[in-house]
Parts: C-alpha cells; sequence; structure tokens
C-alpha cells in the first residue's frame, strides 16, 4: 500500500503474535480498542488509531471531536474501488439460460466484467462506489443455515450490532452487497445448494435443476428440506476498512453537515446543518416576514399620511 | 426650538455598531450553518460563527463593565410612566404628524418600549444565546449531559428573535423627526432635540 510512499505490506497492520493474526474473525471485532499502541507496549496495530491516536488532526482540532464517534473510515474513505471493479449485485435466480439448446450464456459489461453466466446469473459491478452508513460496535454476527428468516423483506446475512446509545458504537461505512438467491420457501432458512459434481448428481453447475440442486446439497449438509423453493433478497454488510485515500480526498463537513448528506438515513439523533424543527423554523420564518410586512405597511402608512399633511 | 446634545458617547456608538456587526454577521452564518442557505461551506462557516461569538463576548463584557461604572444601567429600569402615550403615538399619532410623547434626554435615553425591549435583550436573549452556544459547543467536555437538538433548537428560537428585534430595531430608528435622523445620531453622537426648558450642562450650544 502507497507504494511510493510507506510502502505498507498487510502485516504492518496485521501483525501477528505467536501466529494469531490481527484482524476481524468472524463474529469477533478486529479490535475494540481505539487508541495508541507503540510496539513496546502493544503489538497489536489493527485499528487507525494505533498509530494516530484518537486526536490526530492538527489543523482543525474540531474534527478530533468526532472520532469518539466517528469511524475514521467514515470520512477518510470517501469512495471504494478506485481502480477494480467490485462486485455488488448477484440474482442466481436468472442463471441456467442456455443459448443454442445447450451453450452456456456470457455477457460482459462496459467495465470488462462478467455481468451474466449461465452458472452464476446476474452480476452487478462497479467502481466508485459510495459507502452506506450505520452504527457499528465492532460485532458482526451471521444469519446460519439453521435460522429462520424473514422473506417478507431483503434478509441481512450479516447483523452489524451496535447503535447510537452504545457508547461502543461509531458511525462506520458498509460496502453492501446485494444478492437474490434460493432458499426453502417452506421452512423459510437459507440453504446449501450443491454447485459442482459429476452429472447426476445434482451439482447445480451440470445438471442446472435447482430442485435436485439444494436436496442433495442441504443432504449433504445434515440440513432439512422442505421441497418448496423460492428466491429472496439478501444483504451482506461489509465494514469498508482499506483503501484510504490522501487525507485531501476525506469527505468535507457538508458531506455530512447538510439536509441531504450522507448520513440522511441515520435519524434519532441530531447533526448540526442537518436536523432542523420544521415547525421552529417555519413559525420563525413567518414571524420575521409577518413582522416585515407589518414595519412596511405602517412605514407606507406613513408615507401616505405624511403627504397628505404637506 | 432644536438645540443639539452629544447624546450617545463614543463608546456606546463604537458598542452599538459593533455589537450590529457582529449580530448581523452571526445571523446570517448562523442560518447558513443551519442550513437555511448555502452561502459559505459548513466548515467555515462553523469556524466564523465561533469567532464572531467570542468578539461579541467580548465586547459584552466591556459592556457591562461600561454600564455599571457609569451607571448607565439605570437606563434599562422598566417604567409605565408614559407607555400608554408610547404606544398611541406609534400606533396613532405619528401618521397625523404628532409629537413623540417621551422627550429624549441623557439621562433616560429611552422611551418605555425601548426599555423593557432593551431589558429583555440583555437579561433574557444574550444569555439564552450565550448559554445555549457554550452547551453546543461544550456540553460533552463539561459532561453535562443533554440532547443536542433541545439546545439546538433553543438556539434557534434566540436567532430568530434577534432577526425579529433587527427587523422592528431597523425600522422603527427611521420614525425620528427625519427618517435617517436616529441613524446620523448613532453615528455622529449628536442628536436635535426639540427645546423646551433650560437643558442641565451637559447641552451644547
Amino acid at each position: 500500500m502507497d507504494s511510493k510512499g510507506l510502502n505498507f505490506s498487510c502485516v504492518k497492520c496485521h501483525t501477528s503474535t505467536e501466529h494469531e493474526i490481527e484482524g476481524r474473525f468472524y463474529s469477533m471485532p478486529a479490535t475494540t480498542t481505539h487508541e495508541l499502541a507503540m510496539p513496546k507496549d502493544n503489538p497489536s496495530r489493527i485499528a487507525c488509531e494505533s498509530c494516530h491516536s484518537m486526536r490526530p488532526h492538527k489543523t482543525d482540532p474540531k474534527l478530533n471531536d468526532h472520532t469518539a464517534r466517528i469511524a475514521c473510515e467514515t470520512c477518510h474513505v470517501p469512495i471504494f474501488a478506485l481502480k477494480k471493479p467490485t462486485l455488488v449485485t448477484w440474482d442466481w435466480s436468472t442463471a441456467g439460460k442456455f443459448k443454442e439448446g445447450h451453450k452456456y450464456i456470457v455477457k460482459k459489461d462496459e467495465l470488462g466484467m462478467v455481468s451474466y453466466h449461465t452458472k452464476k446469473g446476474d452480476l452487478g459491478w462497479a467502481k466508485n462506489v459510495t459507502p452506506e452508513y450505520d452504527w457499528f460496535n465492532g460485532v458482526i454476527t451471521h444469519v446460519e443455515v439453521t435460522d429462520t428468516i424473514d422473506d417478507s423483506r431483503p434478509v441481512r446475512m450479516t447483523v452489524i450490532h451496535g447503535d447510537q446509545n452504545d457508547p461502543q458504537s461509531r458511525i462506520t461505512p458498509f460496502k453492501i452487497f446485494r444478492g437474490k438467491q434460493i432458499y426453502d420457501a417452506g421452512n423459510k432458512t437459507l440453504v446449501v445448494p450443491k454447485l459442482f459434481g459429476p452429472k447426476g448428481s445434482g451439482a447445480y453447475w451440470n445438471d442446472f435443476d435447482w430442485q435436485e440442486s439444494v436436496a442433495a446439497g442441504q443432504k449433504a449438509a445434515g440440513q432439512q428440506f422442505s421441497g418448496e423453493l423460492g428466491f429472496v433478497e439478501t444483504e451482506y454488510l461489509r465494514p469498508v476498512a482499506h483503501m484510504i485515500p490522501p487525507k485531501e480526498k476525506s469527505l468535507s463537513c457538508e458531506d455530512c453537515h447538510s439536509r441531504n448528506g450522507r448520513l440522511k438515513n441515520l435519524t434519532g439523533f441530531y447533526i448540526p446543518g442537518r436536523d432542523y424543527s420544521a415547525i421552529l423554523d417555519r413559525f420563525g420564518w413567518l414571524s420575521c416576514l409577518a413582522l416585515l410586512v407589518l414595519v412596511g405597511l405602517h412605514g407606507g402608512l406613513r408615507i401616505m399620511t405624511s403627504k397628505r399633511r404637506n | 426650538m432644536k438645540e443639539r446634545i452629544l447624546f450617545y458617547t463614543r463608546f456606546e456608538r463604537f458598542w452599538h455598531w459593533a455589537q450590529a456587526l457582529l449580530i448581523i454577521l452571526l445571523l446570517i452564518t448562523g442560518f447558513d450553518l443551519h442550513g437555511s442557505y448555502n452561502i459559505l461551506p459548513f466548515g467555515e462557516a462553523v469556524t466564523l460563527h465561533n469567532q464572531l461569538a467570542w468578539l461579541l463576548i467580548g465586547l459584552t463584557a466591556f459592556a457591562i463593565f461600561w454600564h455599571l461604572t457609569t451607571g448607565q444601567w439605570k437606563q434599562y429600569i422598566p417604567t409605565l410612566d408614559k407607555a400608554t402615550e408610547v404606544v398611541c403615538f406609534y400606533s396613532r399619532d405619528i401618521f397625523k404628524g404628532g409629537q413623540n410623547p417621551v422627550k429624549k434626554d441623557v439621562d433616560s435615553k429611552l422611551n418605555p418600549m425601548q426599555r423593557i425591549t432593551y431589558l429583555l435583550l440583555k437579561v433574557v436573549l444574550f444569555p439564552l444565546q450565550l448559554i445555549t452556544g457554550l452547551l453546543y459547543l461544550y456540553s460533552s467536555e463539561l459532561g453535562i449531559t443533554m440532547e443536542l437538538s433541545t439546545v439546538a433548537y433553543l438556539h434557534t428560537i434566540g436567532s430568530f428573535a434577534f432577526l425579529a428585534f433587527l427587523i422592528i430595531h431597523v425600522y422603527l430608528a427611521t420614525t425620528g423627526h427625519t427618517v435617517l435622523a436616529h441613524f446620523k445620531a448613532m453615528v455622529t453622537g449628536w442628536e436635535e432635540i426639540e427645546e423646551e426648558k433650560p437643558e442641565p450642562s451637559s447641552s451644547v450650544q
């Protein structure tokens, strides 16, 4: 990273002690401490703050007042996937189409990425993606194949823990990967489809039969299958923690401190410049307008009566 | 017969106009960062608003000192003397070419309406904006837990009150014996006053 500058390798931050490498491990946060960690005190340097501290802004110290509730990446990763496209949508429901009877269909998009493949369905790629934001305390749990899902709305495959009332939580940028995948519509569970294997084994990528594929996959995984299939929309959230551009490219105040800023969907707390009381503002402006009209009338009447007198 | 007297001292004039400038700029930058319109980038509006606020706090500290040491704070003692006449003048007699019922003099510069307005400005509105402004900036440092929205709404109410005051104040300043008379007096310090009886020695021929 930054090959012409500090030229960091992965292990500069992902330090290891006794073969345990710093970083996220399933639900375990990558870190829970956001403080300076000098090598002699602490071998872990996984957080931005490990080197930069909680008060890194020297020229504009007001920015340091944000670090308790806003993750560094929120401002310092304004967009991601700068160089290579990133996969943002995957619709399995369109898989299994052939041309000329038996040939795979493969399409590419303007980025040169595969946008349709018979084996996979429709794939959406994007570059320079704006993250989406939510409160996050570092803990992520996952929906498992045994969990019952609510199929009436997109299923969050990752459960992002934390909220504004949790002091450990900070507003954090996420990449949201949106999928549409096969599920057990009878038992309301996600399923493990069998994808690869010889012809006749139920492998989807050879037989192209979801019924057979899910039955074989669920059986191999030791899971129930009702026999009723459907496609459900899913969302997979992933915190954006890499690809930090130079500080000049970080967000400006008004990216969030404005009426339609990036945090407009995070409600329940007051952001200066974004929030206001509509009633109060309307009353205030109308009162001042009424006063202007009143003094206008008063002044007009003065002019009229003084002309009449003279 | 009219006589000219030095009505506003140099400090009063400086205080008045500096305060006017600061309050107008505070209103402009305040409603800007509030999101009502966008003249300056948010960060610059905030920085400027805070600097202006500190200047106003400094100026007000001098003004309080001046009022206490000169005894001029007594100008703001509320009175009902001629209150009805003042209301009648501005709502009726002014259209008939009548005279302002309150004669200005240096010991009593303000009519009853001005007295109560300026008193409320000084004991309610200024403290409201000062306290909510400081809480807005420093409540977390001071360990005070309160909803930022409450502080912000109160500060917004204060801002609208200042704007309302400004509108009325500027308009009423046109009600002197000429439209610009009060403005000139606040710039030069000299006010022309209708003479009825011999004035105290502070008057100048």
